[in-house]
């Protein structure tokens, strides 16, 4: 019996050509899918199922290539993969072996950024309790870019406009690619070494996601929480936002507006300065002068200059002369700031507290006039009565209304009675002007 | 002690000034918070004119240490890299 040909093949031989096969046909390839199952063992490799409604791939991304990838791969999540078909000899698997994977939908880049955020939001990072107060006047800025291009030109020239003499140490850095994110951190770790270091700006100009990735880095994150120093982050445009953005204590919106937030413009706080300064030494110097006025008036309502009076005029001019030292001692630095304090100063109104003495003295004074005229007013009306009286009992005043006074002569006895005279007598009759000499014709009883 | 900041002094100087203008100190006091207010505008004063103008940049020396050089930056974009800067710094 002739045995038919038969070509018998080992497991490996087959397996051999099976894998053949396969990775000749699928060498590149991109699928896309769900995926599902993932696990991390502590190889580091990654290693999950890609499915979709129907069917399901092994799939593997090595620790190699999974390194380089900026988000976390997630169950759920779909994705689109590159890589070849491999198959596993030892198990007679087959599997996607990946050199990169991609979220589908949402960038890779953006994807890793959101799941960042989320996860340092967590962690309070982002706390604004964190966040430290940005110094008014810093003596010493700390700038972290790098030190070629535009951006740190346009920065020192607006910082210069507003403050002239400012300290600014530059850390150059690279600010995009490989290694850009560690040298920016290292920055921030290096300046917090310095003491005098106020305030620290981190930045660069705008550029693609990909151009502004190293301020979406955790270690730049965690840097910046750390930094005692407190940060203001200004990367890109004004609609780019950034990791390092949410966690610096105060974000610019470009790397400019940064130099401006970092210090107040010198010419707008020394007004500030001299418009206070003005406005304290104003008030002293009119409170002095009021004192000083008040107390010579009281001087003049007390013709008596009382000894406690000279004291207290001795106290003022003491006072005036501390002051008069005191501003001197300010002023001696620059004359043409205390001219420019005493223009404020003549162009300011008196204060209140003095005009307020003013007045009260005034409105004293004024009452008391009233009531001394008042006083003498009353004091007249009684004297005038008195004198009314006095000429209402004056004889004078009733002979006035027409009575008159008759005397008998010689012995100008003045008559109350008819019958002390007889007929014949002679009497005088006294009248408001001039006398009678009369005789008596006849009496008559009352 | 801690540092004397800029912001708390003027705060401080714009309290002492509204105090006095309210009125209803009596002198002595009043007069302490004229010199405690000159004091403090003073500070303020030296604060602003304080800081000495300059522009510096940190390079790696012979030693790999940071230091401070001055910093011209319209001649910087001659200056690529850090590694540029070093081997400009090893020259020096």
């Amino acid at each position: 019996m002739e045995l038919p040909f038969r070509y018998i093949l080992t497991v490996s031989e087959l397996t051999q050509e099976i894998k053949d096969i396969l990775e000749e046909k699928f060498p590149d390839i991109w699928v896309e899918g769900e995926v599902s199952n993932l696990k991390v063992p502590p190889s580091g490799h990654i290693y999950f199922t890609l499915k979709d409604d129907f069917c399901q791939i092994r799939a593997v991304l090595f620790k190699m290539q999974a390194r380089a990838l900026r988000f976390v791969p997630k169950d759920g999540l779909q994705v689109i993969c590159q890589g070849r078909v491999g198959l596993y000899e030892k198990r007679g698997e087959y599997q996607l072996i990946l050199e990169t994977i991609e979220p589908k939908g949402i960038g890779a880049l953006q994807l890793a950024f959101l799941q960042l955020k989320e996860r340092l939001e967590k962690e309070g990072l982002f706390d604004p309790t964190h966040k430290k107060p940005i110094p008014m006047i810093p003596q010493k800025i700390g700038i972290i870019t790098s030190p070629t291009g535009a951006v740190i030109q346009d920065m020192l020239h607006i910082l210069e406009r507003r403050f002239e003499n400012l300290h600014i140490l530059l850390y150059p850095v690279r600010v995009q690619g490989e290694g850009a994110s560690s040298e920016i951190a290292e920055g921030i770790k290096y300046l917090n070494q310095l003491t005098d270091v106020d305030v620290i700006i981190i930045g660069r100009g705008g550029g693609s996601l990909e151009d502004l990735w190293a301020f979406n880095e955790e270690g730049v994150a965690r840097a910046i929480f750390h930094s005692k120093i407190p940060i203001i982050s200004a990367v890109g445009h004004e609609t780019d936002y950034t990791i390092a953005d949410f966690v610096a204590d105060l974000r610019a919106p470009t790397p400019s507006a940064a130099a401006e937030l970092a210090v107040r413009d010198k010419r707008e706080v020394s007004n500030i300065l001299s418009y206070l300064r003005g406005r304290l030494e104003n008030q002293m110097i009119q409170m002095l002068q009021g004192y000083r006025t008040d107390l010579s008036y009281i001087r003049k309502i007390f013709k008596e200059p009382g000894k406690k009076i000279e004291q207290y005029f001795l106290r003022v001019d003491d006072l005036v002369n501390r002051l008069r030292v005191l501003t001197s001692w300010i002023f001696k630095k620059g004359g043409e700031k205390g001219l420019r304090l005493n223009e404020g100063l003549l162009l300011r109104n008196p204060m209140q507290r003095v005009k307020n003495i003013r007045l009260f003295i005034r409105e004293a004074n004024r009452r008391l006039e009233q009531n001394l005229r008042y006083s003498i007013e009353i004091q007249r009306q009684r004297v005038g009565g008195q004198l009314g009286k006095l000429n209402s009992l004056s004889p004078l005043s009733i002979l006035q209304r027409g009575y008159s006074i008759t005397v008998k002569l010689p012995s100008a006895q003045v008559l109350r009675d008819a019958a002390y005279v007889k007929e014949g007598d002679k009497v005088e009759v006294r009248l408001y002007r001039g006398n009678l000499f009369c005789r008596v014709e006849k009496t008559e009883g009352p | 002690m801690p540092k004397e900041r800029f912001e708390d002094a003027l705060n401080k100087l714009e309290k002492i000034v509204s105090k006095l203008e309210e009125g209803d100190i009596p002198l002595e006091e009043s007069l302490k918070l004229f010199e405690e207010g000159i004091r403090l505008s003073q500070f303020c004063n030296q604060k602003l004119d304080e800081a000495e103008k300059k522009v510096e940049i940190l390079l790696k020396g012979k030693n790999r240490m940071l230091k401070p050089h001055p910093f011209d930056p319209s001649t910087s974009s001659e200056q690529t890299s850090m590694g540029k800067l070093e081997e400009e710094e090893e020259k020096v």
